[in-house]
Parts: C-alpha cells; sequence; structure tokens
C-alpha cells in the first residue's frame, strides 16, 4: 500500500533532507507534501489526504504544538498520525506534544535511520517486502 | 553548576553531534576563549538564535562563505559554489540544531527555555553589537582545513522572578 506523507518545516533545508530520506527508506511512499508552517500544513490537508505528517515544533505563523492541536480537533484529521521532528528536547515541550497527541518524536539532529523507524511505526503498509 | 564549563561542554557535544549525524563528518574542538563582546568586524556569514526564559542570551555561529557553502553542499547533498537563500538556510538550520541541543541541556539547570526563530547574516566588513553586557562564550571548530566558532552568551534574565538555588549556590528558595 503506498503512503502520502506530509512534511512541515519552516527550514527548507530540512525538507529536502527529509524528502531524500523518505525517498531512501524504499517504503513505498507516493507523495511527499511540504508546508512551511502549521497555516500552510492545514490549507494542505484540506486538500490532501495524507497518512503521516512529519513536522518541526517551532516555526512562524502557526508552529507545530498548534498544528497539531489543530488536527486533533478536527474531525477528519484527528487520526492522522503526527510524528515531531525538531530541536526542541526540554520535558515542557516534548511533554504538550505528548498531551496534545503527538504520535511519536524525533530530536533533531536525527539520522536516517531514526526516521526510518518511525515511518514503519505509522506506516506498516509502506514497508518493503 | 559551573555556566562556562557546562555551555562549552554542551556546545562541543552539540557541535559533534549534528556534524557526525548530519553530515557524517567529524570535526576536532579547538580553543575556548571568554570574550566580553559581540563578534567585531566580519566578512563572511554569521547566524544568530535567541534564547529566552528565567535565563536569556544568545548563540551563534560563525564561518566564512566558502564553509557555509561546503556545509550546505555536503548537508543537502547538492552543490553550493556561492551563498545563496539554500546556503543561508542551511546556516540557519546548523546554528538550530546546534543551539536547540544547547538549550535543551541547560534546562535541567536553568529551567524552561524558548528558543528564536535564526536570523543569518552575509556580507563584507560588518559589525554586529549586543545590547547584553554578559560574556560570550567561545568555542572554534576546526573541519577540515578551515575553522569556524560557535560562541554563545546568557544572563539572568531581568525579569526573572524566581531564584536558581542551584546556579547562585544557595539552597533558599524565594517566597
Amino acid at each position: 500500500m503506498e503512503s502520502d506523507v506530509l512534511v512541515v518545516d519552516d527550514s527548507a533545508a530540512i525538507r529536502k533532507i527529509l524528502q531524500r530520506v523518505l525517498r531512501q527508506t524504499g517504503m513505498a511512499i507516493r507523495n511527499i507534501y511540504e508546508a512551511g508552517d502549521g497555516q500552510e500544513a492545514l490549507q494542505l490537508l484540506g486538500q490532501q489526504k495524507v497518512n503521516l505528517v512529519l513536522t518541526d515544533i517551532n516555526m512562524p505563523k502557526m508552529d507545530g504544538l498548534q498544528l497539531l492541536a489543530a488536527m486533533k480537533g478536527a474531525a477528519d484529521l484527528r487520526t492522522i498520525p503526527v510524528v515531531m521532528v525538531t530541536t526542541e528536547g526540554g520535558e515542557a515541550k516534548v511533554g504538550e506534544a505528548v498531551r496534545l497527541g503527538a504520535a511519536g518524536y524525533v530530536r533533531k539532529p536525527f539520522s536516517a535511520e531514526q526516521i526510518k523507524e518511525k515511518l514503519a511505526d505509522f506506516l506498516p503498509g509502506a514497508i518493503p517486502s | 553548576m559551573n555556566l562556562k564549563d557546562d555551555l562549552v561542554q554542551s556546545l562541543t557535544r552539540a557541535v559533534e553531534g549534528v556534524f557526525s549525524t548530519m553530515l557524517g563528518s567529524q570535526v576536532v574542538p579547538g580553543e575556548v576563549t571568554v570574550e566580553h563582546q559581540a563578534p567585531t568586524a566580519n566578512d563572511g556569514v554569521i547566524s544568530f538564535i535567541g534564547l529566552a526564559g528565567s535565563w536569556a542570551g544568545t548563540g551563534c555561529v560563525t564561518c566564512s562563505p566558502a564553509m557555509a557553502c561546503r556545509f550546505c553542499s555536503q548537508m543537502l547533498m547538492t552543490e553550493a559554489t556561492s551563498v545563496n537563500e539554500e546556503v543561508l538556510d542551511a546556516i540557519a538550520e546548523l546554528t538550530n540544531m546546534i543551539i536547540g541541543s544547547v538549550k535543551t541541556d541547560l534546562e535541567s539547570e536553568l529551567g524552561p527555555l524558548g528558543l528564536s526563530i535564526p536570523t543569518v547574516v552575509f556580507g563584507r566588513n560588518f559589525q554586529t553589537k549586543s545590547a547584553s553586557h554578559a560574556d560570550w562564550f567561545v568555542r572554534r571548530f576546526q573541519w577540515d582545513d578551515d575553522m569556524f566558532e560557535v560562541r554563545v552568551c546568557m544572563t539572568p534574565s531581568e525579569r526573572s522572578t524566581t531564584l536558581q538555588p542551584h546556579v547562585l549556590g544557595s539552597a533558599s528558595q524565594s517566597d
């Protein structure tokens, strides 16, 4: 089963790295969408169905925690797993993400292996046989 | 807590971690200095990020344009030959990851800290000025044949009403 993934980060560099890492996993990923902040992500989620969201926390306009809260408050988005990919390692932000319903957490800097492990957790159908 | 030692150890770990994880590369930590001013006249790339909480400060990374391009090329697996938006974005993210790691380490001692969005400057013979009078803890690193530096200054916030007993060396607690 092919999956669609949304990458949300204000850094074009990180979006590019995640695109590459996702493609290199060999998993069945059909589309990788990108957004530069939470607002853009919500707009895109209104138009495209995705199977997983990878999002930064610290972003302008709407941060990753606000995006997570908005998704959990929307009936058609609340079941999409959201994995935080962020430099934030403090208990306050991580605890807030967990409380809001984050499915997982990857701390920057990240290795390709860490991202692949998270994908395997939330996109089991995309794992190559 | 010795702020200088903790900061220097933390930023050294952070730089080594970022380079090994994101670039598959090693850096050689160089000298550590304490300076009383923000970076003086500069040619090249400098990236700032703010820290705020019961303590506040700034972290910054400075490097040559050539190193900035090389960093971008290696991190994004692209070929950057001049400083452009992609290079500046890569340096901003480098700063974010390094100072973000330092922030997480410091939070166990200083309490929750916020991290700003980074700002990157590229130019020639520019000067920077910080309104803070705090010392800057500076560590230089060698990456192959070029040097870059990471510096951090932290000072108790004027608005902070919470004493940090472990920092101030007192066991008393404020009411």
